[in-house]
């Protein structure tokens, strides 16, 4: 199976070909759009803002490559933001493969923007992306997160988490899938949700 | 609901873990990759690494390490050490690491932590502030604190630092309170809750657990986000899997 990782410019594709390794999976980095529009998987990562992660991919000719793919696709963090059509985050237009904008969380005492640190899945329907998240030690659905702007629940919300209100940690819409979290980083239920997408 | 914290830190000192007492006399404590697996298996949320002789040596972390962590690691790690630039900043977070944390090139260059979020997004962006109690009752910061022949005390107050920090682009602050550091006497609650009155990101306690009440009480009492410890988890005097148990029993959420 060939599993590609878009190199959209984030520092955390690193950890995301590790974790990949981990189930088995040997993932190339790369921005070409024959080998993107031939794998089999399609990861895009992507730490840092969504302006300059929407410029990259047009700079890289990838835009409408990336809309126009089929095969089975996973956002990771700004990757999950970069599906939608817009992002309140220097007031970015996205791919827009997803219905919904990206907001800011709101600042407030009890609230510490970023979120950053381990927060609960909530499933909220079921489809091959979440299972076996459950309850007891080491399956309560604990993932991590860290970033300053998040989609609200909708439609294509598989799994939730609550920062001050409820908002989309896990989504699917057709072939494009995403997660806010970290799954490289989220121990087993994020190796889990990894082999998940793998084997959808 | 999002969890607190508990975060191993592993002091590095040519390619071991180390620990010593109110930062002197290092011992070593085993191997990086060994030590990083195993607080992995027994729960740990997040791992820092400090290469503690970086910064008084004037260098950088040595990335081999770190990209050893990050191949077999699956949870978090923030790596501290003399990064002084954008670019060493780069090669750390290229190599793996998820955050990075500075502390005396802040110091030096306060613009530094500007322009660290300004390339990676202030989620990676750490600022560690070194603390002591001076003789007059107020908090001020510590330079070069990892080695004590360099350590310099500087007029600047811990709680502006922290203000100026956050203001600059930090996205966390840690805050080790080195009077209670590696004494086993608890967290300073009275700093840690002056320190969270002001901070509007997340802060991390450092320095000075001995119990699993002393996390309790950082949680509770001062609201911290994470709390840091070395010593009691290297000795095994706390597990993390019973550390966690009793602090859910305690109302604390708690990732298990």
């Amino acid at each position: 199976m060939a599993v590609v990782l878009v190199d959209a410019g984030g520092t955390n594709i690193g950890s995301v070909r590790y974790a990949l390794q981990r189930l088995g999976a040997d993932a190339a980095l790369t921005a070409d759009a024959q080998a993107i529009r031939a794998a089999d998987k399609v990861i895009l990562p992507g730490v840092g803002a969504a302006g300059p992660g929407m410029a990259r991919l047009r700079e890289l000719g990838l835009v409408e490559l990336m809309r126009s793919l089929t095969q089975p696709v996973l956002g990771v963090c700004l990757g999950m933001q970069l599906l939608f059509e817009r992002s309140e985050e220097g007031d970015t237009e996205c791919l827009g493969v997803i219905p919904g904008a990206a907001r800011r969380f709101a600042d407030t005492p009890e609230l510490r923007v970023p979120h950053m640190g381990w927060n609960k899945l909530r499933v909220e329907r079921g489809h091959p992306l979440v299972a076996g998240l459950g309850n007891g030690p080491g399956h309560e659905g604990w993932a991590y997160f860290v970033h300053s702007y998040a989609l609200p629940p909708g439609e294509h919300t598989l799994a939730s988490a609550d920062f001050g209100g409820a908002f989309s940690a896990v989504v699917a819409r057709g072939n494009f899938h995403g997660m806010q979290f970290h799954p490289e980083r989220s121990a087993a239920v994020g190796a889990r949700l990894l082999q998940n997408f793998l084997e959808l | 609901m999002l969890s607190r914290r508990i975060i191993p830190c592993l002091d590095v000192r040519d390619g071991k873990v180390v620990k010593g007492v109110r930062f002197r006399d290092h011992v070593v404590m085993g191997e990086i990759v060994e030590l990083a697996m195993r607080y992995r298996d027994e729960g740990a949320d997040e791992l820092v690494f400090y290469d503690i002789t970086a910064s008084p040596e004037g260098r950088s972390v040595d990335r081999g390490w770190v990209e050893r962590v990050a191949r077999e690691i699956d949870i978090p790690f923030c790596v501290a050490g003399g990064i002084r630039s954008v670019e060493e900043a780069r090669t750390v977070l290229h190599a793996g690491a998820d955050k990075i944390s500075v502390n005396s090139p802040a110091l030096e260059r306060p613009a530094l932590i500007g322009e660290l979020a300004d390339a990676f997004g202030v989620q990676c962006v750490v600022v560690g502030v070194d603390s002591l109690r001076d003789a007059d009752g107020e908090w001020r910061v510590r330079q070069y604190t990892g080695d004590p022949g360099k350590t310099q005390a500087l007029a600047r107050r811990t709680l502006d630092w922290i203000e100026e920090a956050q203001h600059l682009g930090a996205g966390e602050i840690v805050l080790n309170c080195m009077g209670s550091d590696g004494v086993r006497e608890g967290y300073d609650l009275e700093q840690l809750h002056a320190a969270r009155r002001l901070c509007r990101v997340p802060l991390v306690a450092s320095g000075g657990a001995g119990a699993p009440e002393h996390f309790r009480d950082a949680f509770a009492v001062a609201d911290v986000d994470g709390a840091l410890a070395a010593s009691v988890f290297h000795s095994g005097t706390i597990a993390i899997p019973a550390l966690k148990h009793y602090l859910r029993g305690a109302g604390i959420a708690t990732r298990l």
